[in-house]
């Protein structure tokens, strides 16, 4: 299905870009041939200047969800800004599996600068910030003196751009407020939502780039464009980092509800190869079941990271690895985090090196039971979902591992 | 509406004069951390009120504070 939709600037000192086709196809975020300038105005046409009322109106409709983890309905987050916000992209993409974030600022630039803008624009907002991280900055950077955003701009805040932090925190929302502060990129307690008072106490909207690239579609083409990809339930397209046991790391665009057999096979997987694949990231939820859906009400995507894991390889070992690199992981600022994700750690290693002490599993439930909702950012809560589900899916591996003091999986190889 | 004891992690240094205080609303955990019934904030029970707020003064790195439950 194509829909012809002219993008006209509402400004007549604008020079005037050709109506332009919306993407129809599967890559919309990377529908664009180059990350230049010319290329995104013949793809996309210019960016559209909703105003607010009509921004969070088409948003709403189109059911588009942040894309940074959390899954947010991304109109929500805009309804509960305060006066005046101060509009953040973010694509510091702290996750190691992910490089989805990168892939779109690598590739359409201008896409997610649309969306800062449309954004800062229907808001009024009074600043505006893009954190990416060190190495995309040259890209970035020359990507904005491309834009006459000064002829277009409603209002007239600067776009600020920012080195995202190192650590796999450093992207949560209240670090990214931290950072544009000048602080160092590490969570905050934030009892009030940063809605209300974020950076230096004004009103915040930290969304994620490849959310802001979504909208900017979304504000373009409609919300009926936006639902002729996905699913009822899991509206439009999501990039997607496919990793691990594959034959190279992937970034690819597909649609909302995609099975994970068939992603896979896009990435160039063969699922019947494949164990079990870890859905979300290293927050996220093993599963052996490949025929299962990458949605909210199945496997919540996450960032997009699937990790596969090939037959003949333990999973209690393989979590216990990224259990003891998130507990490292730890800002240790908050005691249950910095006590407890280390104490996880050693307990699933234990595990993975086949411990016959029959306790250890409970010792775990336990452990996860008590550092989960403590701290001020949910990296307790992913890293005990981690353990959880390491403890769930590969409980065959436990059960050998505690029975025999060896791992079947591995000796079956 | 009930209030809430809302804890700062980040400035929590464990010194425990709050545990001790509010014995009926939180307990320890393995490192001497306050453990409250969901996760950030313990609701204050009827009759803690002036105890909550004793602890919240008391704590050396204002870590404890009193906040309306939302």
């Amino acid at each position: 299905m194509s829909l012809l939709v002219p993008v006209a600037p509402d400004n007549p000192d604008v020079p005037d870009v050709p109506a332009v086709m919306a993407p129809s196809g599967r890559a919309r975020l990377l529908a664009a041939p180059s990350a230049t300038l010319a290329d995104h105005l013949t793809t996309f046409g210019r960016r559209p200047h909703p105003d607010r009322a009509t921004l969070l109106h088409t948003l709403e409709d189109s059911g588009l969800t942040g894309r940074g983890g959390a899954g947010f309905p991304a109109w929500r987050k805009l309804t509960a800004a305060g006066p005046a916000p101060v509009v953040i992209g973010n694509a510091s993409e702290g996750e190691p599996l992910s490089s989805k974030d990168a892939a779109l600022l690598r590739h359409a630039p201008h896409l997610v600068i649309d969306g800062l803008r449309i954004v800062a624009d229907a808001l009024a907002a009074a600043e505006l910030h893009l954190v990416v991280p060190v190495r995309l900055r040259p890209a970035v950077a020359a990507a904005l003196a491309e834009r006459d955003d000064d002829a277009l701009t409603l209002h007239d805040a600067a776009l600020t751009l920012h080195d995202a932090g190192d650590g796999f925190v450093s992207g949560e929302a209240s670090a990214v407020a931290a950072l544009v502060e000048g602080r160092r990129a590490v969570p905050r307690d934030h009892p009030v939502r940063l809605a209300v008072a974020g950076v230096r106490g004004r009103p915040t909207i930290v969304h994620n780039a490849e959310t802001l690239a979504q909208l900017a579609l979304v504000a373009r083409f409609g919300a009926g464009w936006f639902r002729s990809a996905g699913t009822l339930d899991d509206p439009g397209t999501r990039l997607v980092t496919v990793t691990g046991a594959v034959p190279e790391s992937r970034v690819l665009e597909v649609p909302g509800g995609a099975r994970l057999d068939e992603v896979l096979c896009a990435a160039g997987a063969d699922p019947d190869a494949l164990r079990a694949v870890l859905v979300g990231g290293y927050h996220g939820v093993w599963t052996p079941q490949l025929n299962r859906t990458l949605s909210p009400a199945d496997l919540p995507p996450g960032a997009g990271v699937l990790l596969a894991l090939g037959h003949g390889r333990c999973g209690v070992a393989a979590s216990a690895e990224i259990a003891r690199y998130l507990a490292n992981q730890s800002t240790r600022q908050c005691g249950p985090c910095a006590n407890g994700l280390p104490r996880m750690a050693s307990v699933l290693e234990r595990i993975a090196r086949g411990d016959r002490d029959t306790g250890l599993a409970l010792e775990i439930d336990r452990l996860a039971g008590l550092v989960a909702g403590r701290g001020a950012c949910h990296h307790p809560d992913g890293t005990a979902r981690l353990v959880l589900t390491a403890l769930e899916t590969f409980a065959s591996d436990v059960a050998s591992h505690i029975e025999d003091g060896r791992c079947l999986e591995e000796a079956a190889r | 509406m009930t209030d809430v004891l809302h804890i700062d992690w980040t400035a929590y240094r464990g010194h425990g004069s709050c545990t001790e205080l509010l014995e009926g609303m939180l307990r320890e955990d393995d490192w001497g951390f306050p453990v409250a019934p969901s996760g950030n904030d313990a609701p204050i029970p009827r009759g803690e009120e002036a105890a909550a707020r004793e602890a919240a003064a008391l704590c050396p790195r204002l870590a404890l504070s009193i906040r309306a439950r939302v």
